[in-house]
């Protein structure tokens, strides 16, 4: 048996002043590249787990560089007339028209358009009204949220109340009283170009107040945190604290509600498109597309509804699944 | 040289509104509420001694430590370091001068740094608020200086506080404290959220601190024996009053205050294995409606009817009836 230690009645703190060892780390290894970091990350590593967040990502990818790049990889600009041969419509895809033996592989409409040319053209649109609206209503839902979260008191019982008022009505009929103000607003000969912008502002108000709540409940949780006392301890000013320290911290869940955002943003802009109340036909999105094409379901011409509305479902629900797997992958319980 | 001790606190109090919302109160009835976290605290900090407040949770420690520092303002009293007044509203600009000189050291090294600052950045930054270097190289030549002082790499500063163990956390808070040079360091029980043989580490760290720069520090603990090791006065506190002040050694020689003696007695030790122990009897009651009188009569054994109806001063370091009248006699067990 070995010996015992006599050393065991030593009280727990030491009162020796000699030198300390252990809580000291060694100097850090050779510091990886910052891809190679990136790739052996917790987010790159639940990336490569999910084949089908690796499927949804090219899919999103290819959509959206398509969609970028539409005016030069298209046959013809969709919203140029001239360009337009009334003898190519209703072609159906893949199939020689009867007049002029042009092939066009997602068929044309009416009017001879390229519905290949159209849908990439549409989705162009449709991205820049979904990505324009949610940077919008993230600017304005994560300011107000982290002012009321940070200062409480009267400021945080305002915002949050109309926030919670506006949550009770559905966010489509908030957009489309916002769109109708501003057709009886705008003068009738601007309102052709107001009108992207006029949808973004209806699609972006219409969404800040799930923003604003979750920034207020992390900020809440991130202010109670004592390095937020740390940072006031040296006379920093609120605002500075709350740019500096909180804002950070609450990025993570404002991110996935972004991305999520972002299909139903697109979404919402088709619906109010479909219902008339969004792009003009001279210049369709997805949403316009499809409210154009859907007169002619029924009559046998079916690709002109069926293109738009593939390349919207897809679209959607390629970054619904992204934002779905980035919720869980930034997670740390579901890690 | 003035003859005002460093730190003077005097008569600090602090009430907290704890009533139901203003709705509710209105619907169902009921009064306002109030907390006494802290009633009419007094002492003195010379300048370089450590002065700890001891006391079970919810004794109102902490929110000395916070009313201190000006996290939190006052409903009563004030507190004065090297002459000036950290609760009076007119001497902001005098305040703002003083900041640089008071710092914190809390109690969580795990939420006190920020998690998405490198630590480089962390150290650094009381030196950019107050402008203490110019330079982006020599700021980081002095953020390396700070983290070798503290016993780390100054290569670590690229490190993110998730990185490092707990006992090496509290060595980066202590490295931000020492960023501003300060004089003043209040330490919310900086070594209770540690293991056992790393709080040692960082005590003694906190201790050599002291001796190289001449350190004032306010320790929050309710470890007694962390507090025996660091202080030259101790300030005993129960339901947000000081009960006992008295010098560090004389309080675990000669306690003199009923609570001092039950919470040494309840102290582990290795010599008394084995033997039967008074256990702490009774808990601390709730302070939203504390006992009237000495707040520490319904556990005092030697309570009278005149414990129960008045509330006892602080004299001689204690504040007693039993101890006053001679009822009690101050133990020395040394």
């Amino acid at each position: 048996m070995p010996e015992e230690t006599t050393d065991h009645a030593r009280p727990v703190v030491d009162t020796a002043h000699g030198p300390r060892t252990g809580d000291v780390i060694a100097t850090p290894a050779a510091r990886l590249g910052v891809l190679a970091r990136a790739w052996d990350s917790d987010i790159a590593f639940s990336f490569r787990r999910s084949p089908v967040t690796i499927v949804s990502a090219a899919v999103a990818l290819v959509m959206i560089l398509a969609a970028v790049l539409a005016p030069w990889i298209t046959p013809q600009d969709p919203f140029d007339a001239a360009s337009l041969n009334m003898m190519d419509g209703f072609t159906p895809p893949g199939e020689p028209n009867a007049f002029t033996g042009n092939v066009y592989m997602f068929g044309t409409d009416p009017q001879g358009r390229d519905m290949y040319s159209a849908v990439l053209h549409g989705a162009r649109v449709s991205l820049v009204v979904g990505l324009a609206s949610v940077a919008f209503s993230l600017t304005v839902g994560v300011t107000l949220g982290l002012v009321a979260g940070y200062l409480g008191g009267r400021t945080e019982a305002v915002i949050m109340r109309v926030a919670d008022v506006q949550l009770s009505f559905p966010a489509i009929l908030i957009a489309l009283l916002v769109f109708g103000i501003a057709r009886g607003v705008i003068p009738p000969a601007q309102q052709e170009q107001a009108t992207l912008f006029v949808l973004i502002f209806a699609i972006g108000i219409s969404n800040w107040a799930q923003y604003a709540r979750t920034v207020r409940a992390t900020t809440l949780v991130e202010k109670s945190k004592v390095y937020v006392d740390a940072a006031r301890l040296i006379g920093l000013k609120p605002f500075v604290v709350m740019v500096k320290h909180v804002l950070p911290n609450v990025t993570g869940p404002v991110l996935v509600i972004a991305t999520i955002n972002l299909a139903l943003a697109i979404i919402e802009e088709a619906t109010l498109s479909f219902l008339g109340a969004g792009m003009p036909p001279t210049q369709p999105s997805l949403g316009t597309l499809i409210r154009s094409g859907q007169q002619f379901l029924f009559s046998g011409e079916w690709w002109i509804l069926f293109f738009p509305a593939l390349a919207l479902v897809l679209l959607a629900l390629s970054i619904n699944l992204l934002g779905d797997w980035l919720r869980d992958a930034l997670n740390p319980k579901l890690r | 040289m003035t003859t005002q001790p460093y730190v003077r606190v005097s008569d600090l109090s602090r009430s907290f509104d704890v009533s139901k919302p203003w709705l509710n109160r209105v619907i169902e009835g009921g009064e306002k509420q109030y907390l006494k976290a802290v009633d009419g605290v007094s002492f003195d900090i010379p300048k370089g001694e450590t002065f700890a407040l001891v006391g079970e949770s919810g004794s109102g420690k902490s929110t000395v430590a916070r009313m201190v520092v000006g996290l939190l303002p006052p409903s009563r009293g004030e507190v004065t370091i090297d002459g000036v007044s950290m609760t009076d509203r007119k001497a902001e600009a005098e305040r703002q001068r003083l900041r640089r000189r008071i710092q914190m050291v809390f109690q969580d090294p795990y939420a006190s740094l920020n998690p998405r600052w490198r630590v480089d950045r962390i150290v650094a930054e009381p030196i950019r608020a107050f402008k203490l270097v110019e330079g982006e190289a020599d700021i980081r030549a002095r953020v390396g200086e700070l983290l070798t002082l503290v016993g780390l790499h100054p290569d670590d500063g690229v490190k993110y506080p998730h990185e490092f163990s707990g006992g090496q956390r509290q060595r980066v808070a202590i490295a931000r404290a020492l960023a501003s040079e300060a004089e003043f360091l209040v330490c919310d029980e900086p070594t209770s959220a540690l293991d056992v043989s790393v709080q040692a580490q960082i005590l003694n760290l906190m201790r050599d601190l002291q001796d190289k720069f001449g350190l004032t520090y306010l320790f929050i603990s309710h470890n007694l024996a962390v507090v025996r090791h660091m202080a030259t006065r101790i300030g005993v506190m129960y339901l947000g009053r000081i009960v006992e002040i008295s010098g560090g050694r004389e309080m675990f020689t000669s306690p003199k205050h009923p609570y001092t003696r039950m919470l040494l007695d309840a102290v582990p030790d290795l010599a008394m294995s084995g033997q039967e122990r008074a256990p702490v009897a009774g808990e601390i009651p709730n302070p939203i409606n504390p006992p009237s009188g000495c707040t520490f009569n319904p556990r005092c054994p030697w309570a009278n009817e005149r414990c129960l109806a008045e509330r006892p001063p602080l004299a001689d370091g204690v504040a007693c009836h039993a101890v006053h009248e001679g009822r009690l006699a101050v133990k020395n067990a040394a």
